[in-house]
């Protein structure tokens, strides 16, 4: 089940430092949304919004307004744990646990009540094979994930996402870490899995957001010190050919950023 | 320059203490059941006993508070706490030996006497003030260990719904075993060479315990005292406990070795 993600007037703080202002977005179910601008205008906040990981990162967050998701504000009285087991996050670098392939992907449903090892099994194979990695390691599920190349350990971690049945899937800078075609390969696994998951991806790669989102958000901080602002957001080829935004036009022409 | 020091140290030791291996011979030396040194008895093993019986204590008391005080330094400790725990531990690290020793014959020792038994001197006391001696080894070294596990993995545990300390156990725990493991190593050999603080509060009887409060004998707690009056071969025999001594802490040495060889080719 994939959900939509609502934000309704957000401003957000790091301690007294106000790092998102008025932020109105709404992000489709079973789409690509895309996250992009120039360094520190408050993408990877924004993200981290979505699973509240930002209190995680800083000691003093703050948030007003309203995140929704499924028409459920998670910023009121929601229970973290169930939070963050609906929304799937993949980081910049892969960080697969220094454990097997299998204990991977087995951790967190096991975590989660799962206790039976064939259901387990079934687990691990199913989300391997979603994330296109089941071939590659189907004989290596004993060895340890660090074991892997650049590429396979992001999907390995797509896969752990995935096992948990999310309903949102965060990506921030899935790809930067990898070779192009490592890239080309979470590309295409990304369009598949749109199918199921509300997906939002931060990208600094204009092509990237071009070839694989269905909308693109373009955010964008006056200055250091200055919040970062939605800019512009909308279908992803009118944000690239027809951008109602000077800001945003100057951005994705390479002119700043 | 250092290669030297030890390299004197070890042949002046060893010098001094092997003809007393091939007096008595090493099997009844090291495994003798009496040490009456006057009467001619050279056995140590009440010595290696008691030894063994108050690190493995100080291990429980200290090596498990200290891995605690690390996971809580690293993990769950807000910055603020953080450096005043840190220079606390710090502070514990800097007490000489003799203020322990002192601690525990005021304090501890009363203590258990009234809520244990016995004299209060023996394996318990002698395990809890080293317990608390190798604390700041153990803490340092362990905390060092756990907060170089990569925040990536907290992070990874924490965004797919698992609790604090479900990624704590499951996740930077077993990262950070081989760190763990040397802090506590390290701590052992803090434990045995510690002499002052134990020989305060052990009782100094080479006796074989048969509880956890009757008074024993150290290693170094008996070189220490008999080294003030020792002649002949009780003399000698002080110096082949110094060889038995050195030797644990070269393999405990060569264990860290080891592990850390081990470690660094599973990464
Ligand atoms: N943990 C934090 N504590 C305090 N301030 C933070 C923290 N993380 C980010 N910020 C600040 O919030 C603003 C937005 O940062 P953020 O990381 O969200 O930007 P970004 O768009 O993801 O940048 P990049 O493209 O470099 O990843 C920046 O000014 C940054 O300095
Ligand atoms: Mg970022």
């Amino acid at each position: 089940m994939a959900s939509e993600v609502k934000f309704e007037k957000v401003d957000f703080y790091y301690g007294a430092f106000k790092a998102i202002d008025s932020l109105q977005l709404t992000i489709l179910a079973r789409k690509v949304s895309a996250f992009i601008g120039p360094s520190g205008c408050g993408k990877s906040t924004v993200l981290r919004m979505v699973n509240r990981t930002n209190e995680l990162v800083a000691e003093r967050t703050r948030l007003e307004g309203r995140v929704l998701i499924a028409d459920e504000n998670i910023y009121d009285g929601v229970d973290l744990f169930s939070l963050r087991k609906k929304v799937g996050m993949v980081f910049q670098r892969p960080n697969p646990f220094p454990k097997t392939v299998y204990e991977n992907i087995a951790w967190a449903p096991r975590i989660h009540g799962v206790k039976r090892t064939d259901e387990l099994d079934e687990i691990v194979e199913k989300s391997l094979k979603r994330a296109a990695l089941w071939d590659q390691v189907k004989n290596k599920l004993k060895s340890s994930a660090l074991s892997l190349s650049g590429g396979q350990q992001q999907r390995l971690c797509i896969a752990r996402s995935i096992a948990v049945n999310p309903e949102v899937l965060l990506m921030d800078e899935p790809t930067s870490a990898l070779d192009p075609r490592a890239t080309a390969r979470i590309e295409d696994l990304v369009e598949e899995l749109k199918a199921d998951y509300t997906i939002v991806i931060v990208t600094h790669s204009m092509q990237q957001a071009a070839r694989i989102s269905d909308s693109t958000a373009f955010f964008l901080s006056e200055g250091a010190g200055r919040p970062g602002r939605l800019i512009e957001f909308g279908e992803t080829e009118r944000v690239f050919t027809n951008p109602s935004s000077r800001l945003t036009e100057k951005y994705i022409t390479g002119r700043f950023g | 320059m250092a290669v030297v020091g030890i390299i004197l140290i070890f042949t002046f030791v060893i010098s001094a203490g092997l003809p007393l291996f091939f007096k008595v011979g090493p099997y009844r030396f090291l495994f003798g059941m009496e040490w009456r040194p006057t009467g001619g008895q050279f056995g140590i093993l009440p010595l290696i006993l008691g030894t063994l019986l108050v690190v493995a204590g100080a291990l429980v008391v200290g090596g498990s508070a200290g891995v605690v005080t690390a996971i809580f330094l690293s993990e769950l400790c807000p910055q603020v706490l953080k450096r005043t725990f840190k220079v606390v531990v710090e502070l514990l690290a800097g007490i000489p030996s003799v203020v322990y020793g002192f601690f525990g014959i005021i304090v501890l020792i009363p203590f258990i006497r009234s809520q244990v038994g016995g004299s209060g001197y023996g394996i318990l006391s002698a395990s809890i003030i080293l317990g608390i001696m190798i604390l700041p080894t153990v803490t340092a070294i362990a905390e060092d260990a756990v907060s170089s596990v990569p925040i990536d993995y907290k992070l990874a545990g924490l965004s797919l719904g698992a609790t604090d300390w479900q990624t704590i156990r499951q996740v930077i725990l077993p990262a950070a075993t081989g760190g763990i493991a040397t802090a506590l190593v390290l701590g052992i050999g803090r434990a045995i060479g510690e002499t002052m603080a134990v020989l305060m509060v052990i009782g100094n009887a080479p006796q074989i315990p048969d509880s956890l409060v009757k008074p024993v004998s150290a290693l170094t707690s008996t070189i220490a005292l008999d080294m003030a009056y020792a002649s002949g071969d009780h003399r000698t025999a002080l110096f082949a406990i110094a060889i038995v001594l050195l030797l644990i802490i070269t393999l405990l040495l060569i264990s860290i070795r080891l592990l850390h060889a081990r470690l660094g080719s599973a990464e």
